[in-house]
């Protein structure tokens, strides 16, 4: 793999730029790997990779039912903060975070990280209180945010009304270190290096069947055909129900339809990430000028990665009132992500009934943001079969109650 | 846009009006039940990606709660009925066999 670097692009320049390579190389499956991993988003190649990096299980397949990254990697929103309520989410969210900000280093992949800040606004006495007790735990956790007030807020974000008639911004949970990175790039640098350590990306190859054998998994059946391992790793977001049903055993998961969207590029207006739980909106500005706005779920089970309408027509509503000079601004693109949601609205990072086979799935509508973290906590589960990051999020805590109740604590999607 | 026909007052509503309320059918297990079927019945939940059984309520119409049969993977939807049974009615299923041969659902098919 060649090194990228101002003296790579300065190089190439001289020469027409015929002497780049491919990030990645695109194999043909072999027989048989000691980790496969369903699933090349950018959780699955984080497991990799840090399988590869941190235990030295370098003999892994990362397979893909379509392309890398193609999948809700590339359909958030990009944001990333770590300011959760519960203990186990703002452990394994503040690694995440973490872990960002020297990343594009350690891949030598530009991941274009800006720890921006993350404003999460209190339109409501409920919020307020419950952001300023998260600002507390945050505190107790090592994660540092603070409560700041409207006067705050509006030097930060100018073109904010606080005094909206039904949503004045009260306050706000603000997380300095939190912010965007570029969603595709975090794919595209992971496979990189995991195909820089020999581990093989094999794209448009849909696994069919999961082999097992006195209840341990062997392999799976794909339409490259059957690969043999000792563990497989599946990390499909909204497909994990398909494939938990193939490995035989059941998830507490739901699968629906995220939603965002994009405006228009205009010119630089707001640099932080602006969020809005109590109408369900959030916004950010991208490098290109555009306006990346998400909203809620639906309410019913869907896999055909588009929402419906109206969700967006409350989202937008709301940000109008909250932003008044967006008004005017025209929508781009809209798109929708399958989502798999938990009763608790945490992950699943676990062990399953099946030996040999772990899922990673469950992050909902939070999954971007915690990417690194994930597939740290997970490459540690698989290697040792144990990890301090992912154990409160086994697939036993709910017949054990012992939930990691987000949903509660946030009150709405997030 | 879904659309679904409520079967008590007849509307054809939108989604606008619906407030979806989940997977139909579900089993209740009181007092004396095992932990794993308490399991089941709280958390475990149906996420097929084709034919699909849900409860939904004509909240902004009027207000009662009905089952629809659809599909998750197209979001056809394959009719609506009343919520006082415990399982899809003959015609409802044989509606789906219609357009999806040898589908299955719990023990449904």
């Amino acid at each position: 793999m060649k090194h990228y670097s101002a003296f790579a692009v300065a190089r190439e320049a001289l020469r027409y730029h015929t002497g780049w390579e491919r990030a990645w190389r695109s194999p043909e499956p072999k027989k048989r790997y000691d980790v496969v991993i369903v699933g090349a988003g950018g959780h699955g190649l984080a497991t990799a990779y840090y399988l590869g990096k941190n235990y030295g299980i370098q003999n892994v397949a990362v397979i893909e039912k379509g392309w890398l990254g193609g999948g809700n990697t590339g359909r958030n929103t990009t944001i990333i903060r770590s300011n959760y309520l519960q203990d186990p989410s703002a452990a394994i969210y503040e690694k995440a975070r973490a872990l960002y900000e020297d990343l594009s280093q350690e891949l030598n992949y530009n991941l274009m990280f800006s720890p921006r800040g993350v404003m999460m606004l209190a339109q409501t006495q409920h919020e307020v209180r419950g952001y300023k007790r998260t600002a507390h735990a945050n505190a107790l956790q090592g994660v540092k945010t603070e409560w700041i007030t409207p006067e705050r807020v509006k030097e930060l974000v100018p073109i904010i009304n606080l005094h909206g008639p039904r949503y004045p911004v009260l306050g706000a949970l603000w997380q300095e270190r939190g912010g965007t990175a570029r969603h595709d790039a975090v794919a595209w640098g992971y496979a990189r290096a995991c195909s820089n350590m020999g581990m093989d990306i094999i794209q448009k190859c849909e696994v069919t069947g999961v082999r097992r054998e006195n209840g341990r998994v062997t392999g799976v059946e794909t339409t490259k055909g059957a690969i043999e391992c000792d563990k497989l790793g599946i990390v499909v977001a909204g497909h994990s129900g398909q494939l938990a049903e193939m490995a035989g055993f059941r998830l507490p998961v739901e699968s629906l339809a995220l939603q965002a969207l994009v405006s228009e590029p205009i010119k630089p207006c707001m640099d932080v990430v602006v969020m809005a739980n109590t109408v369900h909106g959030y916004m950010s500005q991208s490098d290109k000028g555009e306006m990346v706005i998400g909203g809620g779920t639906d309410g019913f089970n869907n896999y055909t990665q588009r929402g419906s309408f109206h969700h967006i027509e409350e989202t937008v509503r709301a940000l109008v009132e909250t932003f008044p000079m967006i008004s005017r601004l025209k929508m781009l693109r809209q798109w929708g992500g399958i989502v798999d949601m938990t009763g608790d609205r945490s992950p699943i990072l676990s062990k399953t009934p099946l030996q040999g086979c772990f899922i990673n799935c469950g992050w909902g509508t939070g999954g971007f943001k915690s990417i690194p973290g994930s597939g740290w906590g997970m490459a540690q589960l698989m290697a040792t079969g144990h990890s301090p990051l992912t154990e409160a999020f086994s697939l036993d805590r709910f017949k054990e109650g012992r939930f990691i109740d987000e949903s509660v604590a946030a009150g709405v999607a997030h | 846009m879904l659309i679904l026909n409520c079967p008590y007052c007849g509307v054809d509503a939108e989604e606008t009006e619906l407030t979806a309320g989940g997977e139909a059918h579900i089993k209740r297990h009181g007092p004396g039940s095992s932990d794993d079927e308490f399991h089941d019945y709280l958390f475990m939940r149906e996420n097929p990606k084709g034919v699909h059984f849900e409860r939904w309520r004509h909240s902004n119409g009027c207000g009662k709660w009905f089952h629809a049969a659809r599909c998750t993977a197209t979001l056809e939807v394959f009719g609506t009925y009343s919520a006082q049974t415990t399982e899809p009615p003959k015609e409802i299923r044989e509606a789906i066999s219609a357009k999806r041969p040898g589908w299955k659902w719990r023990e449904f098919e």
